[in-house]
């Protein structure tokens, strides 16, 4: 081999390498941005069905003596009226790496839906389905639906802000106020901000505005539209 | 490298065509179903949470 056809043979080995990694790297996008979604997707599936099937089947419970959350399992729908017909998501109970996988998650240690305090939850951005890609767009007085066994709980955005990923303050019973003792009903979301980011966190801070016992044919006003429409 | 793995695939050209493709699912599926999911907790654009911990 003559020194040119030396250097282009690596030439050409370091051009194949670079597209083969171009080719990766986009391919590991398309993972990231649609593949992670048919998971997700396939299990809130599943997560709806076996919730309703749960709440037809199971008793009401005892309000004071309520069901505890399983870890992984679904607990609730939360319901983005605002956001569209057809926006809304299983949650399931922990923020665990897989818990996150299949929908929203709720903190364990947080309030339980509807309770005095705060319910924490987290969701994905961007990716397994990105079910808070949208969240951003909520403004304060957007409702927000929780829906569980018994009750639709309508929460009322109060504000939205972006902080630290180490601002645990956020999910305090009271936010901001370590070891004080909650009065109000109150909701929090989090996910990454920016999008495709995880430099910070997004916050959505909402109120309980209305519960409504749920009765075949009765939806909060807020899903009406939603609904029926 | 590609040329190479050209040269050696046996057969006629429909043969070394469908070998090609055969190849390619098999990467790919590799990539997805192996690589992707073990390198993607390393990464930090899906944490969501604030506890600190990842999510």
């Amino acid at each position: 081999m003559t020194t040119a056809e030396r250097v282009r043979w690596y030439a050409r080995g370091i051009g194949q390498a670079l597209i083969t990694l171009g080719v990766v790297v986009l391919l590991f996008c398309g993972y990231e941005l649609w593949v992670t979604g048919l998971y997700t997707e396939r299990q809130q599936h599943d997560l709806g069905r076996g919730l309703d099937r749960t709440w037809a089947q199971a008793p009401a419970p005892d309000p004071r003596h309520p069901l505890p959350y399983q870890v992984g399992k679904g607990i609730a729908r939360i319901w983005f009226p605002t956001l569209g017909k057809d926006v809304h998501y299983v949650v399931v109970q922990g923020v665990g790496r897989e818990d996150l996988k299949k929908g929203p998650g709720h903190y364990p240690t947080s309030a339980r839906i509807g309770a005095v305090g705060n319910v924490v939850i987290s969701g994905h951005r961007t990716t397994y389905l990105a079910p808070f890609n949208r969240v951003d767009e909520l403004r304060p007085g957007d409702a927000i639906v929780l829906e569980t066994q018994t009750f639709w709980y309508t929460y009322t955005v109060t504000a939205e802000t972006i902080v630290k990923p180490t601002a645990v303050e956020v999910t305090y019973p009271v936010p901001g106020h370590l070891g004080e003792r909650p009065t109000k009903r109150l909701l929090t979301l989090t996910t990454c901000n920016p999008k495709y980011s995880a430099q910070n966190r997004l916050i959505v801070h909402a109120v309980l505005s209305t519960p409504l016992a749920k009765q075949p044919g009765v939806v909060p006003p807020a899903l009406a539209r939603v609904v029926t429409g | 490298m590609y040329v190479w793995i050209w040269r050696h695939l046996p057969g006629p050209l429909v043969v070394r065509l469908l070998q090609t493709l055969l190849l390619l699912t098999a990467v790919v599926a590799l990539l997805m179903l192996v690589v992707f999911p073990w390198i993607e907790p390393q990464l930090p654009w899906n944490d969501v949470t604030v506890t600190g911990g990842s999510g």
